[in-house]
């Protein structure tokens, strides 16, 4: 697998119902269910669950793409790496006032089931999205 | 022609207006097809990864799942039925509705109960009208479907399917079920949709990845954190994703049945319309012949009448 470690990745970031990101990366980090990995070229093949949270894109031009995603997969295999979760947002598609306003109605909503608990991890994802990418 | 021509122009004037309609209706749902395929193919890249990461877990691991296990003696099936919200599509419910029937019929056959899920509310109109008993049915999205009703209709069939294999299946409780086939209509093209019956679950053996080249070492994947938790999150997505894919498909396929239904109900109407006019002109001529000959008949009464007393 020498030749991959000098080409950059095939990234492919995938909502349900479209694509929302896809280009070249010399760098990805997601929040797996074990914590966070970092894929770089030439990674092992692997398919693991990944949570809500935000994920990092860093293309090959040092350029940073912050995506907030639901719970998911994420598939490395042959330098392709594919994310896929039911909903994912680019920050800049995010309104920052609402996505606080949502974690502030999930936080106070008193409610400690994993459901509640998904929210609030979902609300902060797309907050700390938007804050990473400015 | 007992009508006269004022009664003509009226039923010309209402067969103009609603050919009005009819023709609103084509083009709205002209545009929306459009829209349609577009989410239809937008919703690809989803399915064709989880796909691929199905294929990858089920050739590269030896883990069962339930959802994938079949049962050795089937007794009940669910049934989830396709149809629309709104009529005026031809018979694009009815074809659903027709194709769902035989194999309900088939499935009972083979000594299996049917449990029957209805999505779109001119299948739940049928199953009400004769009485007959639906588990669940969603409403109200038939046109533009979105993810979130397939993830619930997902949830629905997956806790159904699951329900037995957990448990001993009770007499008097809700069983679960032994499969779920999905009876929707494909979207072939604009001018063929044909509806389709597909078993869901459990999961047949999916396609294989496509072939690593020669030189190319075939990857082994790591599964984080077991192969079996990755299968219990992977595989309710990719039913979600199927369901979500027929309800795509079916989205399509009645918004192109429904341009088919309104562009033939246009013609009939410009058909109607021609007809009327045609009878009208005729009624107005037979009119001015008849007004004639009664002022020509007239005046030759007054005439003899003159000649008469001279």
């Amino acid at each position: 697998m020498a030749e991959h470690t000098t080409q950059p990745l095939q990234v492919e970031l995938v909502a349900a119902d479209r694509l929302v990101w896809s280009g070249e990366a010399s760098m990805v980090i997601a929040r797996t269910t074990e914590g966070d990995v970092g894929i770089l070229p030439g990674h092992a093949p692997m398919l693991s669950v990944i949570i809500e949270g935000v994920v990092d894109v860093q293309t090959p031009d040092g350029e940073t793409w912050v995506a907030a995603v639901d719970a998911g997969f994420l598939s490395v295999a042959n330098n392709r790496v594919s994310i896929l979760s039911e909903h994912a947002e680019m920050s800049h598609e995010i309104d920052l006032e609402k996505a606080r306003q949502e974690l502030e109605r999930a936080k106070s909503s008193g409610e400690d089931d994993d459901a509640a608990q998904e929210a609030v991890r979902r609300a902060e994802a797309r907050v700390r999205a938007v804050e990473r990418a400015s | 022609m007992a009508l006269s021509v004022r009664e003509y122009r009226a039923r010309i004037r209402s067969t103009e207006s609603m050919k009005k309609i009819t023709r609103a209706m084509e083009l709205i749902a002209a545009s929306r097809i459009i829209k349609a395929q577009q989410r239809a193919q937008s919703a690809a890249p989803y399915a064709r990864e989880l796909t691929r990461a199905v294929s990858a877990v089920a050739t590269f691991s030896n883990v069962d799942h339930a959802l994938t296990v079949e049962p050795e003696d089937p007794k009940k099936a669910a049934v989830l039925i396709v149809t629309s919200d709104r009529g005026l599509a031809g018979a694009y419910s009815s074809n659903v509705i027709k194709e769902a029937e035989r194999l309900i019929e088939k499935l009972k056959e083979e000594g299996k109960e049917v449990d029957v899920y209805i999505s779109g509310r001119k299948g739940e109109a049928y199953f009400k009208f004769r009485q007959r008993p639906v588990v669940q049915s969603w409403t109200g999205f038939s046109d533009q479907p979105t993810y979130d009703v397939a993830s619930d209709i997902g949830a629905t069939l997956i806790s159904a399917f699951l329900n037995e294999t957990g448990e001993e299946p009770e007499q008097g409780t809700a069983p679960g079920v032994d499969e779920v086939h999905v009876v929707y209509t494909r979207f072939r093209s604009m001018l063929s949709q044909e509806p389709q019956a597909v078993r869901l679950l459990p999961l047949e053996v999916v396609e294989g990845e496509e072939k690593p080249s020669e030189e190319d070492l075939l990857p082994l994947y790591e599964f984080e954190p077991s192969p079996s938790e990755v299968l219990d999150s992977l595989l309710p997505r990719y039913v979600q994703s199927r369901i979500f894919f027929a309800l795509l498909q079916a989205a399509a396929s009645e918004l192109a049945a429904r341009q088919k239904a309104m562009k033939s109900a246009t013609d009939n109407a410009d058909e109607l319309i021609k007809k009327y006019k045609r009878i009208a002109n005729q009624a107005r001529q037979a009119g001015i012949t008849q007004e004639i000959s009664e002022i020509v008949g007239g005046v030759n009464a007054l005439a003899d009448a003159q000649a008469g007393s001279e």
